[in-house]
């Protein structure tokens, strides 16, 4: 079954199909030319930086009913999310992290997507996903087992439908599109999301998803969030056209979202889930937006981007924006604000004291679930490694 | 002229010679450019031979290898950086179903000079994917040669001599021994890529290891010699091809072999040395070789890598053994 790319069903002013321009002047012999980057990309935009409802004939429908308690909701989310992310940087500062991949900046895109999701929906995040598992409601000190090094995921993928991170770039996408092919063998009416970088989109994964997807139609969103950077990598280095223009080529709809507007991705990604679900088929979301710290604790950005790059993003804040509509529109007052930081504050206490509680692992926990129905070497193994550990003990009660 | 420097620089002054004296040379991979690599390994070549001899590339190993394979038949002599072990394997179909086989396959016609650089093993505390050893993995396969260099010195040569080399090189380096500084001699004679090297001569038993696990061979040769025991330890410095001779020599002295490595034990290059080694050597024997390393299980995550990796109790237990028969 193949699938033609269902404009019908597509918003029609929506960014797709309108191709940006790619400056292509070649300036030396030796070095290609370079896509232009395009200062003010076309994208569906809700709520302006300043926090200015703006109207879209095509996307508000998908937050037509959203009341001010929803819109607090999302504001809360955001807030929360952002500590939770503060916090573990700064446990990674403290020695109590090997490592933390931040989200600083992508809270409007993971939180307008994440509350989009049923909870019946499925989830395939790569490592930096924790705005979308708070919405799935997956506790965050979960998050941080494996970036303390006790564990390499943790939790039960089927508890909230939230898979387990994937580090290997952009695997994950593949996963997500047989999962959907498996909910439309069933006859059931849920639908996918598959979280990726700009930088995993030039994996070959990601490709081979795209073309699975679009063969079976399968119903699976793919939610890229273009943050500008794949560690020191630019996009231009991933991409000659926009991102979101892929998707046209394999024959379904891309929408590029202002990534920093949580209001335009709860819209976009809605929209796209309900294609899902009623037949037909993929849909590709590029989250315009940016990484404003360091790709993980281990980089430097400071040897690839320049300051003023940063400083121009910090004006498109996410939750800033918001904040500036529910004070505008006296969705929000003083209280609600305190509350929230109160809240928030207690958030970063529990996941403190929760990651300095967290034990190390057992050391037999090195054998434990290497396969499902056991195996003779791995059994020998440990036994081995039991008597190793327990010639220590007597070592200590004197003479090895 | 000698110097003592890190390993990750002698990679890196290696790198910069081959692209100065060969305009052939490139240096591809993710992050290479203006970061210089997670681990600084390439930094400042960009900046001093451009962006069309040192080459971010887009974030996709298999590209990065099937494109070093084109320009390889190209006239080009590329070296390739994988980030992390782990993540060699989207590249794994391009290495070993076309890398390794396409000299073969034109009968001798064309030639593969292909570097593929992966920092690689544990110890560092890492997240999943970036601990792993899987040069047995490309060792089994043929066509590829796999080489691992342990000190400076052999860093900085080795990447010359894999450069020079018209087969694809696996040039697997040692990432927790980045850091450690050793003696560069820039005009020394160096050895041959493939030869073993004795790092301490000893009569009761040899070590033999490559990469991480050498300087953990010595420390344990210190150790056994306080308890008066002799050891030799053996550099191997190449999984593919392995110099069988310089192992044979050692243990047809010391009648005594330990293979230690971090990758699993399980089909890893210690069992292909215990087995050649049983079979040159049955007779000078005096026990059977025995092996040291990683077990079949996932690597582990970070807090609990120290029991998972050999470490000097490990391999000393397996000295007691070996002399125990
Ligand atoms: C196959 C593979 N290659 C390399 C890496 C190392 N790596 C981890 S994250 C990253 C950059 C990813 O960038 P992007 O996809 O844009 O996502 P972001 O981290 O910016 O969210 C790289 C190169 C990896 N994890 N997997």
């Amino acid at each position: 079954m193949t699938v033609d790319s269902s404009a019908a069903r597509q918003p029609r002013r929506s960014a797709a199909g309108k191709a940006g321009t790619t400056g292509s002047k070649r300036t030396t012999r030796t070095t290609a030319p370079r896509a232009k980057k395009s200062t003010e990309p076309e994208l569906v935009q809700l709520l302006t930086p300043e926090g200015k409802r703006v109207k879209n004939a095509e996307y508000d429908a998908y937050v037509a009913g959203i009341t001010p308690e929803d819109l607090r909701g999302l504001y809360r989310d955001m807030v929360l999310t952002r500590r939770f992310d503060a916090e573990a940087t700064a446990l990674q500062r403290q020695g109590e992290l090997g490592l933390w991949a931040s989200l600083l900046g992508q809270e409007a895109a993971q939180i307008g997507s994440g509350r989009a999701l049923r909870d019946d929906d499925y989830v395939f995040p790569t490592y930096r996903e924790h705005g979308v598992a708070w919405c799935r409601g997956v506790d965050p000190t979960n998050l941080l087992g494996m970036f303390r090094g006790v564990n390499n995921g943790g939790w039960d993928p089927n508890g909230n439908n939230f898979h387990l991170y994937t580090i290997v770039i952009g695997s994950q996408t593949l996963h997500a599109t047989g999962y959907a092919m498996g909910i439309t063998k069933d006859g059931a009416d849920s639908a996918v999301i598959a979280y990726f970088g700009d930088g995993a989109s030039s994996q070959g994964d990601v490709a081979e998803s795209f073309t699975f997807s679009a063969v079976y139609n399968a119903p699976v969103v793919f939610f890229c969030q273009n943050n500008q950077w794949a560690i020191s990598e630019p996009t231009e280095k991933q991409t000659r056209v926009p991102l979101y223009q892929r998707a046209q080529g394999f024959g379904f709809p891309g929408v590029r979202v202002d990534g920093n507007d949580v209001l335009a991705c709860l819209a976009v990604t809605k929209w796209a889930l309900e294609r899902a679900r009623s037949g037909d088929g993929p849909t590709l979301v590029e989250a315009y937006t940016y990484r404003m710290g360091a790709h993980t604790t281990s980089d430097d950005p400071t040897r690839y981007r320049a300051d003023d790059e940063r400083v121009a993003w910090e004006a498109k804040d996410p939750i800033l924006r918001l904040r500036r509509y529910l004070e505008a529109s006296n969705h929000a007052d003083e209280g609600f604000f305190a509350e929230l930081e109160a809240e928030s504050e207690a958030l970063g206490k529990r996941v403190r004291e929760a990651v300095r509680a967290m034990p190390d692992p057992d050391h037999f926990a090195i054998f434990e679930n290497v396969y499902a129905d056991g195996h003779a070497l791995v059994d020998e193994e440990r036994a081995q490694f039991a008597a190793y550990q327990a010639s220590f003990a007597d070592a200590a009660e004197g003479g090895r | 002229m000698a110097e003592k420097m890190a390993m990750a620089k002698a990679i890196n002054e290696s790198l910069r010679r081959a692209l100065e004296t060969d305009p052939k040379v490139l240096v591809m991979g993710e992050d290479v450019g203006k970061l210089g690599g997670v681990f600084r390994v390439t930094d400042g070549l960009q900046k001093d031979f451009g962006e069309s001899r040192v080459i971010d590339t887009p974030l996709a190993e298999s590209g990065i290898v099937g494109a070093a394979i084109g320009l390889a038949l190209r006239g080009y002599r590329p070296v390739v950086e994988i980030q992390f072990d782990g993540f060699v394997f989207p590249a794994y179909d391009q290495i070993v179903t076309q890398l390794a086989k396409m000299h073969a396959r034109s009968l001798g016609k064309v030639k593969m000079p292909v570097v593929v650089r992966i920092p690689y093993g544990g110890g560092i505390g890492a997240v999943e994917h970036h601990s792993e050893s899987p040069e047995a993995l490309f060792a089994h396969v043929a066509g590829l040669k796999i080489v691992s260099p342990s000190n400076a010195s052999d860093a900085y040569w080795m990447m010359q001599q894999a450069i020079q080399s018209d087969d694809p090189v696996i040039y697997f380096e040692p990432k927790r021994r980045y850091w450690d500084k050793s003696e560069v001699d820039f005009e020394a004679i160096p050895a041959p890529l493939h030869k073993a090297q004795v790092v301490r001569e000893g009569t009761d038993l040899t070590l033999a290891a490559y990469g991480p696990m050498v300087k953990l061979c010595q420390e344990v040769a210190n150790a056994a010699a306080e308890e008066g025991k002799s050891l030799e330890v053996l550099d191997l410095r190449s999984v593919s091809p392995l110099d069988f001779d310089a192992i044979q020599a050692s243990v047809e002295k010391t009648r005594r072999l330990v293979v230690v490595h971090e990758a699993p034990v399980f089909f890893g290059s210690g069992a292909e040395i215990a087995a050649r080694i049983t079979e040159r050597c049955f007779y000078h024997l005096e026990a059977p070789v025995l092996r040291v390393g990683g077990y079949h299980a996932p690597y582990p995550p970070a807090r609990l890598e120290e029991e998972y990796l050999p470490d000097l109790d490990r391999v000393l237990d397996a000295v007691d053994r070996s002399l125990a028969y």
